[in-house]
């Protein structure tokens, strides 16, 4: 191939440069860092099992819109037998009430930017 | 066949540069309202929507006016037209782009316009203007590139494009169809609640569209070595005469069933449009101008000596250009919004950073235009020679 | 290489196409849910089939002529964090007043009556049962219940505005920008609308679900402003509408609004 040098040494720094999110932060040290968002709260358990929550919020809440706006079913009764009122401001933040600490903790490292806050009244967060 | 628009004049290359100057002004323009919101524009409450949704009007017309071409040349082997049914497909094509890039500009949550399709809704018009526009896209997209290509390779289009072609024709006719819908079935807006009102869209996209292809052809035959062809663009003049007859004719009729019935509600926004309303008359200018502009245009056409002076017939079809680009876009959107329902006057005037984004849309219609005109032009001067 | 660069890029599009559409197939079809659980509306939710409000127009009058009254206003904007922009370009309202040649156009002629000339009614949604905006929303973001509310998602409103052309009442309002730094003192229980969508009364449904009346219906000192279910022979508004004369705004329309006027 006409110039194999300079393409092959092209390419190289090409993946380099494109996989560099990944082989950066092991490479820094970085890739230790986890976030942990605090909880501030005297409640004992949320309304689902924290891993599952960690993982599935997102469809959770989606599921509690749609309920609550479109169908009217504002009582969601989880899986520990208890009835909760699907609501954002008035059930999830009344227990995880600092959003700078829990919310954005793992918003902010992951790069996610949920419109919730567009609309939905964040609690005044007690410093 | 797009490595042919890479190669051009100074000429060519300074229009496309004037082009992405306007696009990018526009560009900006609509990045400042993407974050501030809507209100950068001048619409209200009351006038909801404005210059962005009037120019998607007229240019759903004028996409829609490839069927003036495509028709005679297929259905009844005009073979005339045959020269140029590509260039009335492409024109085609830039006009439904700049119709769906002005409905983007005027959504508050543009990024979510996919809950249109994730949330199909067959009892809304607008639900089915998006499909029939990206419908039509792909038509004209599809048939127009392909006979092009078997243009430059000197054989015949495949025998499967027939079909689509014959569906081009009826769909061109149901977008236009659709976009009247969307203002002729709301209740409380007189202006647009007529029958009518689709014929009158439909009149006047076959007057506008046919109008501005002529203008390409002119352009074409001094720029290029291609000539659209005489005969060609006579029987287009043709058509845009009586269809700006029609126009007239059917905007005549508005303003008797609305003057001789003498029922209010169908009177006020022509009273507003052409003699003002409570002291308001912002409109008024402009509506007279399209009266004049058509008037003088139809002279000039229905008389056949100045329609063959092709001088004399590149004012007329400007002329008609304008006056429907007026009476459709914002004669028609805003007109219908005043008086509001509750019988008040609010005016409407576009605001600066709302007249670049048109006008971005606009450019990035014509860069299109341009570029598709130039391969194909490229490809009929080299399938001559 | 055996591949020419045309059946190349045909297969990596292919290729490309079947790994995203295959991903999108089956995201949608294996939906994440949450935990199969129970939803159902709130004990003390008021429960109506079709929800109606009277507004006794003499009583409101009166007190406006009296006071200048906006009670009813002030508490809806306040309890929905309605914002207030300061001028009437980008203007927010739920429910307000006119003059009741506006309210009504076309029935007031030249021998009104002195009390009905140019006096205060009120606008609001009128919760159509034939709703025009309902019908004309591409997205069903703005769409009616079982029980008659025409209710808006704001979540999936794509601020077409559609609905605002097809209102023959004028009842919507849109968010020409963000609204929160317009909203006086926002309440923490509930939101506030983004810039981009389209907003009007929603009968308070909120409340509703909680068992109380709407907000306008109780900040009203004089009870003007009567609400109730109309398929409820006992209910208010049917004894009301009963025993007094009422008009509905623009009933030529065939919206069936259901708002209704007593003159």
């Amino acid at each position: 191939m006409y110039d194999g040098g300079k393409i092959v040494a092209g390419l190289i720094v090409f993946l380099a440069a494109v996989t560099s999110p990944i082989w950066y932060n092991v490479v820094t040290g970085k890739a230790e860092y986890k976030p942990e968002p605090k909880i501030v709260t005297q409640e004992k358990e949320c309304v689902a099992p924290k891993a599952w929550m960690t993982a599935m919020h997102m469809t959770l809440l989606n599921d509690w819109r749609d309920s609550v706006v479109r169908e009217g079913n504002r009582v969601y009764v989880a899986a520990n037998g208890k009835a909760y009122n699907m609501s954002l401001q008035n059930t999830c933040m009344q227990c995880h009430s600092n959003k700078s600490e829990f919310c954005d903790r793992c918003h902010n490292y992951t790069s996610v930017n949920p419109y919730c806050w567009d609309c939905h009244v964040e609690p005044k967060e007690k410093k | 066949m797009i490595d042919k628009a890479l190669i051009g004049g100074r000429k060519y290359y300074g229009l496309i540069a004037v082009l992405l100057g306007v696009i990018g002004v526009g560009v900006l323009c609509y990045l400042w309202q993407f974050f501030y919101g809507l209100g950068i524009t001048g619409l209200s409450r009351d006038v909801s929507w404005g210059l962005y949704i009037a120019q998607f009007t007229f240019l759903v017309g004028v996409a829609a006016s490839a069927v003036m071409v495509v028709l005679p040349y297929y259905l009844h082997n005009y073979k005339v037209f045959g020269r140029i049914t590509v260039l009335g497909e492409f024109l085609a094509i830039a006009s439904v782009a700049m119709c769906m890039l002005f409905i983007f500009v005027d959504m508050g949550q543009p990024l979510r316009v996919l809950n249109v399709i994730l949330h199909p809704t067959p009892n809304s018009v607008m639900f089915w203007d998006f499909m029939v526009l990206t419908g039509y896209l792909l038509l004209n997209l599809v048939i127009g590139w392909i006979s092009l290509d078997c243009e430059r390779k000197g054989v015949a289009p495949p025998k499967w494009i027939k079909p689509f072609i014959y569906l081009s024709i009826p769909w061109a006719v149901s977008i236009h169809t659709v976009t009247a819908f969307l203002y002729a079935g709301l209740p409380g807006r007189h202006l647009w609640l007529t029958a009518i009102l689709a014929a009158r869209f439909i009149a006047s996209a076959f007057a506008s569209g046919p109008s501005l292809l002529i203008i390409l052809c002119l352009i074409v035959r001094k720029t290029t070595k291609f000539d659209p062809g005489k005969e060609a663009i006579q029987t287009l003049a043709k058509i845009v005469t009586y269809a700006m007859s029609i126009n007239v004719f059917f905007l005549a009729l508005e303003f008797f069933t609305a003057f001789y019935s003498g029922i209010p509600g169908h009177m006020h926004p022509l009273v507003y449009l052409y003699a003002g309303l409570e002291g308001h008359g912002a409109l008024i200018p402009w509506m007279w101008t399209s009266t004049a502009l058509a008037a003088i245009a139809l002279i000039l056409l229905v008389n056949p000596g100045t329609r063959k002076n092709e001088n004399i017939l590149t004012f007329a079809v400007l002329a008609v250009f304008f006056s429907t680009w007026i009476d459709k876009g914002m004669g028609l959107v805003v007109g219908g919004f005043i008086p509001n329902p509750l019988e008040h006057v609010v005016e409407y005037t576009p605001t600066l950073p709302e007249v670049m984004i048109t006008l971005g849309v606009w450019g990035i219609g014509f860069l299109i235009l341009t570029i598709l005109f130039k391969i194909a032009v490229t490809v009929k001067e080299e399938a001559a020679s | 290489m055996g591949v020419n660069r045309r059946d190349f890029l045909k297969i990596t599009g292919l290729g490309t196409l079947a790994g995203v559409g295959g991903k999108a197939a089956a995201d949608l079809v294996f939906k994440g849910q949450a935990e199969a659980q129970e939803a159902k509306p709130r004990e003390e939710a008021l429960v109506g089939k079709r929800w109606a409000m009277v507004v006794d127009t003499k009583k409101c009058m009166e007190k406006i002529k009296k006071d200048g009254c906006k009670d009813c206003s002030i508490a809806c904007h306040a309890v929905h964090n309605v914002p207030d922009f300061g001028n009437p370009k980008d203007e927010i309202k739920w429910i307000w007043q006119d003059t009741f040649e506006h309210i009504c156009p076309n029935q007031h002629h030249p021998f009104t009556s002195e009390n009905l000339e140019g006096a205060p009614f009120l606008a609001l949604c009128n919760h159509c049962d034939n709703p025009p905006c309902v019908r004309v929303c591409p997205t069903k973001a703005t769409f009616q219940r079982e029980d008659g509310i025409v209710l808006m998602d704001f979540h999936r409103c794509i601020g077409c505005r559609f609905c605002m052309a097809g209102c023959p009442y004028g009842s919507r309002s849109f968010n020409w920008r963000d609204p929160r730094p317009f909203v006086q003192n926002a309440r923490e229980d509930f939101p506030t609308r983004m810039r981009g969508v389209v907003e009007k009364c929603n009968f308070c449904a909120e409340r509703l679900a909680e068992g109380k009346p709407p907000a306008c219906v109780e900040a009203c000192t004089v009870k003007a402003l009567i609400f109730g279910d109309l398929e409820d022979p006992e209910s208010e508004v049917r004894k009301v509408l009963h025993e007094h004369y009422s008009i509905r705004r623009k009933p030529e329309l065939g919206t069936m609004p259901q708002i209704y006027y007593l003159v």
